[in-house]
């Protein structure tokens, strides 16, 4: 594979995958640690009407309007699955069950019934993602990367999951130690004076970010699959936090190279025509990831 | 006449209850605790003694930890104050060391031995803070009170329970505390281990710290500690084991709860 192929057209596809892969897994460790891994999974499917909206009503797909679209519709959430809850006697489980599926529901229906013909938003975009369309077409080979006019135009969906990748590893960095303290032992970091619930919620807002700023690049749904599968093998693979959350980062980005290369070059291989989904292919690779962990990892049950 | 006397009265009171306030690092008024409507502490005002070690005792569901975890702030009462020495315990944190239940935790979490002792200097590393070469010793020393030095880089769930408790007070140790406060330390620890936890407490109390244990095993209160806190959602009584801790008392908060078995393992003297 030269440049003239590889840069345009899987350059920034794969750096998108492998970032969005990176922001989730990081999060991840502590979703799975703290067992609200489904919080990853609740997160993803909520958000969508609200991206949809923030869309119909901006115009644009642009990160502020996404985000506030998708902080509306969690709040929304909150209080649907509050007052189903209270006002339904369902208990709290059922209730957050109906809630995610209705308003991933109510996102397909709204996306089906606008109009989104012009931009990258439709409901095979939400649920698979479109990484394979983050084409870079400026480029021309590798040269293109100090070419400044074709830079410019390099797709704003790179730079908004590098961004937010950023802002998670600068306040994983200053909140590193409250949030190890507070996901082991809750009750005792409150009696250190820390904010327990500000800590808890402030790793779901964080959780959020990457889920929404992952959606263009594995869609809705397989996002979850980022959440817990690299910190859940990465989990066998040492007895340590940091340790731990170094090997979820290795997982991850294992996972969304050998995806990318597998989704677009694997079928050929075994005389395929053409190319499979690379968020599902991503996946795919996590979940596999996972069960070698599961088999050969050194902290396994049972493995000492 | 009669009024003033009454002011006097009512004035000599407030006076006492300042006193008592401003002398005892733990002291709690008026709390009340409620789960689902339903009350699981309620109006329980309790005053313990500096230097002392008192037992919280109660049937089960009489809201022995909930107690606590509602003076401490851990969670948030309907009603009450707690204060430390007369001031607001919330102001006071630094100065009280936890040790939650065992059973509270998840034992799989990855961390050492070391680094949970660690935990305890959180206040005085901070949030950024480099852990230096000081604090690692600090912390193994605290491991070599409770005899768990050779444990040190363990995983925590490679301890047998005992263990674990040992290394739950350790941590509680590195926060050099003046009140320590204990949810069932002895619950499903081996002799050893209470033998252990048992001679550093006294070893706290000999320093003049103030320890506050939820205990469970009514056959050694007497050994162990020097007050009783008997609580059935309400307080039942309050002071000294001999005087706090009596049969008719007992039956009082236990009710038809407390097993002839139970009531037999009971010193005699009492």
């Amino acid at each position: 594979m030269n440049g003239a192929e590889f840069v345009p057209l899987s350059l920034t596809p794969l750096l998108i995958g492998c970032l969005a892969a990176v922001a989730c897994a990081l999060p991840g460790n502590f979703l799975v640690l703290r067992r609200q891994a489904l919080i990853g999974d609740a997160i993803s499917h909520v958000v969508l009407p609200g991206i949809v909206v923030a869309f119909l009503v901006s115009g644009a797909i642009t990160t502020t309007a996404m985000l506030l679209g998708a902080a509306a519709a969690a709040i929304l959430s909150v209080a649907m699955i509050e007052g189903i809850r209270r006002y339904g006697r369902i208990e709290s489980g059922a209730a957050m069950g109906v809630t995610f599926t209705a308003m991933f529901a109510a996102g397909v229906l709204l996306l089906e019934l606008s109009d989104t013909s012009g931009v990258h938003l439709d409901v095979e975009h939400a649920l698979y993602g479109n990484l394979e369309s983050l084409v870079w077409l400026d480029a021309t080979g590798w040269s293109s990367l100090v070419d400044w006019t074709a830079l410019v135009n390099l797709t704003d969906e790179l730079f908004r999951i590098a961004l937010i990748l950023m802002l998670i590893l600068i306040l994983l960095a200053i909140f590193w130690r409250p949030l190890a303290i507070s996901t082991f032992d809750e009750g005792f970091a409150a009696t250190l004076g820390l904010p327990v619930a500000a800590i808890g919620l402030g790793l779901v807002i964080v959780s959020a970010l990457a889920a929404v700023a992952a959606f263009d690049a594995v869609g809705s749904i397989i996002v979850i699959a980022m959440f817990i599968c690299p910190p859940a093998a990465a989990r066998l693979m040492t007895n340590r936090l940091g340790v731990q959350v170094a090997w979820s980062v290795v997982f991850a980005l294992v996972s969304a190279v050998l995806g990318f290369v597998f989704a677009g070059y694997g079928p050929l291989w075994f005389g395929g025509s053409h190319a499979v989904s690379a968020a599902g292919m991503i996946a795919t690779v996590s979940g596999l990831i996972l069960a070698l962990a599961a088999l050969l990892g050194p902290t396994r049950r049972g493995a000492h | 006449m009669v009024n003033v006397e009454l002011k006097v009265a009512g004035e000599e009171a407030e006076i006492q209850e300042r006193d008592q306030l401003s002398q005892s690092p733990f002291a709690i008024r008026g709390l009340t605790v409620s789960y689902d409507q339903k009350p699981a502490v309620f109006s329980v005002d309790a005053t313990f003694e500096k230097g002392r070690m008192t037992a919280i005792v109660g049937p089960n569901g009489a809201g022995k930890s909930t107690l606590l975890k509602a003076a401490l702030g851990i969670v948030t009462p309907l009603s009450g104050q707690t204060t430390m020495h007369g001031l607001p315990l919330s102001e006071q944190m630094h100065r009280i060391a936890y040790v939650p239940q065992r059973a509270s935790v998840d034992w799989d979490f990855p961390v050492r031995v070391i680094d949970v002792v660690l935990m305890g200097l959180y206040r005085k590393v901070g949030l950024l803070g480099r852990i230096a070469g000081t604090d690692r010793k600090r912390a193994l020393q605290c491991l070599e009170r409770v005899g768990m030095t050779d444990f040190a880089t363990r995983q925590i769930g490679q301890l047998s329970g005992g263990q674990q408790q040992r290394v739950f007070l350790a941590r509680a140790l590195a926060q050099d505390a003046d009140l320590y406060v204990l949810d069932e330390p002895f619950a499903g620890v081996d002799a050893a281990t209470e033998t252990a936890i048992i001679d550093v407490l006294k070893e706290l109390r000999a320093e003049g710290r103030t320890i506050v244990s939820v205990h469970h095993d009514l056959s050694t209160v007497e050994d162990y500690f020097d007050n009783v806190l008997l609580l059935n959602v309400r307080k039942v009584s309050e002071g000294p084991v001999a005087e706090a801790f009596t049969d008719e008392l007992l039956q009082a908060a236990y009710g038809g709860k407390l097993a002839t078995a139970q009531a037999g393992a009971l010193p005699a003297a009492i």
